[in-house]
């Protein structure tokens, strides 16, 4: 019961702050709605039983990457108010047609769970874990059952990485 | 009932009352360390060698006009000196002060609670705390604190890789998060682990000068060239809010060091039996006496060094500590890998 309230109460919080943060007319409001938002989701981690990933998403995404887009807004923004004309790059036809079909698919998954609450078939059968706490935990499952995606993903890291320091550096 | 909700209440409420009140007297002890260093007496009105120069001061900065620039963008301007307060505060619910004592019959942990990700836990919430120095220097709508903002947060995101970089390696040694655990596991070796990771303890210190603002890292602040920083817009007690907050940091920060690298709540030498007639001094007191040395010593290198030029701070960091650190951990992971 004390879990669904929570639930529920953090999930209008995170579904209200995404909502304003594509609505609100001044970009740096909008990127500190995203910080928020992204606090929720940790909050709503940590109901899940993982402080772990909560405390990443905090370090990550609301510490790390939002400052990066703080600065680039502030930068860049300047406080110009925008400019009255439609934009002509702007597909309305074509985004609502996605936002239909994003929809409809969500439906559809969440009535598939829903008529039939088994587990799917694409997750990896979990090893035993000899370890306990939340950290070792995850630990364990990215050097067991998902080494090979978790290799990919550093992977991925690094050669944006590598990308990064290309396009900053032109000659080397 | 009592143990879930009663007990933890009661120690939120002394830590964040001890905060605040160790916090106020922080400044007085920087202007008298920083006054006897200079040969002159500091503040002596207030009370008997001015020991209730706090108490006057917080009453000034509640009575002074609270001003908002009219171009100001006002909640934005409002939520900045919170945002830089508040996780600097929340901090210490994760801080280990003691072990379990028991009080008055019960059980009772000194600290408010003991997680899993305890060191995450200071690393994520000290990073929300740049927002409140960006946002007060844009909302401020001013060319000087943006200028100030923009050096303080630069300097706070190069500084923090170096720092997380140096936790990572002494989370390696302890095989742990949990803060106290890590104090149990210096317990078990038998050593503090400054002398185990004595260059990631000098990092971690160099880079937690630098991330507080402090002197010879306070370009933020740099009074010739900035006019006072980021906070110049401000004044009473939002500008006070944004000063408690930089001490907040410092006294995290001397915790997390004293934690982490000198054994805690643990008195010196704790396997040595000739050393335990000092048993009857309560574990706090160690970690008190520990974290003041550390606090004292900020003072002391304000008191003494000069401040940095800005391209020699962030060489500093990014040339210097940043690969010294990675160094350091691979070098940890080696020698671990060797040892089992």
């Amino acid at each position: 019961m004390g879990q669904s309230i929570a639930f529920y109460t953090l999930a209008a919080f995170i579904l209200g702050f995404a909502v304003l943060v594509v609505s609100t007319k001044d970009t740096v409001h909008s990127v500190l709605f995203l910080v928020l938002d992204f606090l929720f989701v940790a909050a709503l981690y940590v109901l899940l039983g993982a402080p772990f990933l909560a405390a990443i998403q905090i370090l990550v995404y609301a510490g790390g990457i939002v400052v990066l887009y703080l600065f680039v807004v502030m930068l860049v923004n300047l406080k110009r108010p925008p400019e009255a004309h439609q934009d002509p790059h702007r597909q309305t036809k074509f985004g609502l047609g996605l936002a239909v079909a994003m929809l409809v698919e969500l439906g559809m998954i969440g009535w598939s769970t829903y008529a039939s609450p088994a587990r799917p078939a694409f997750v990896a059968p979990l090893a035993a874990m000899p370890v306990s706490g939340n950290t070792e935990e995850v630990g364990w499952l990215l050097y067991t059952s998902y080494l090979i995606p978790f290799e990919i993903a550093s992977m991925l890291l690094l050669v944006a990485m590598i990308g990064a320091i290309l396009l900053a550096k032109r000659e080397l | 009932m009592v143990d879930n909700l009663i007990i933890p209440l009661i120690k939120i409420a002394i830590v964040l009352n001890a905060t605040l009140v160790a916090v106020t007297y922080m400044v007085l002890l920087e202007r008298k360390v920083i006054a006897w260093a200079q040969s002159r007496l500091g503040p002596m009105r207030v009370g008997p060698y001015g020991i209730l120069q706090p108490v006057a001061d917080a009453v000034k900065l509640m009575i002074k006009e609270d001003i908002t620039p009219v171009r100001a963008d006002k909640w934005v301007f409002t939520a900045a000196p919170i945002i830089s307060m508040v996780p600097a505060l929340i901090v210490y619910a994760v801080i280990p002060f003691g072990p379990e004592v028991s009080l008055f019959g019960r059980r009772v942990t000194l600290y408010v609670t003991d997680v899993n990700v305890g060191l995450l836990y200071i690393v994520s919430v000290a990073s929300i705390g740049v927002y409140g120095l960006i946002l007060a220097g844009y909302a401020s709508n001013s060319k000087y604190p943006l200028l100030a903002s923009l050096r303080a947060s630069a300097q706070l995101i190069s500084y923090e890789v170096a720092v997380t970089l140096t936790l990572v390696s002494v989370i390696m040694v302890a095989g742990s998060l949990s803060m106290v655990s890590i104090v149990r596991a210096q317990e078990a070796k038998h050593v503090w682990f400054a002398f185990v990771q004595p260059v990631a303890f000098v990092i971690f210190f160099i880079g937690g000068l630098a991330e507080t603002n402090r002197a010879p890292f306070d370009l933020p602040e740099a009074e010739q060239e900035l006019t006072g920083g980021f906070h110049t817009e401000y004044s009473g007690m939002r500008f006070a809010l944004f000063f408690l907050a930089e001490y907040a940091n410092m006294i995290v920060v001397s915790s997390v060091a004293t934690t982490l690298f000198f054994g805690g709540w643990l008195r010196p030498f704790p396997n040595v039996a000739a050393l335990s007639f000092l048993g009857f001094i309560p574990s706090w007191t160690w970690f008190l006496i520990k974290s003041f040395v550390f606090l004292y010593i900020f003072i002391w290198v304000r008191a003494t060094l000069p401040r940095y030029r800005y391209d020699q701070l962030m060489r500093l960091g990014w040339k210097v500590l940043i690969p010294l650190a990675i160094v350091n951990l691979i070098v940890t992971g080696i020698v671990k890998v060797l040892l089992t």
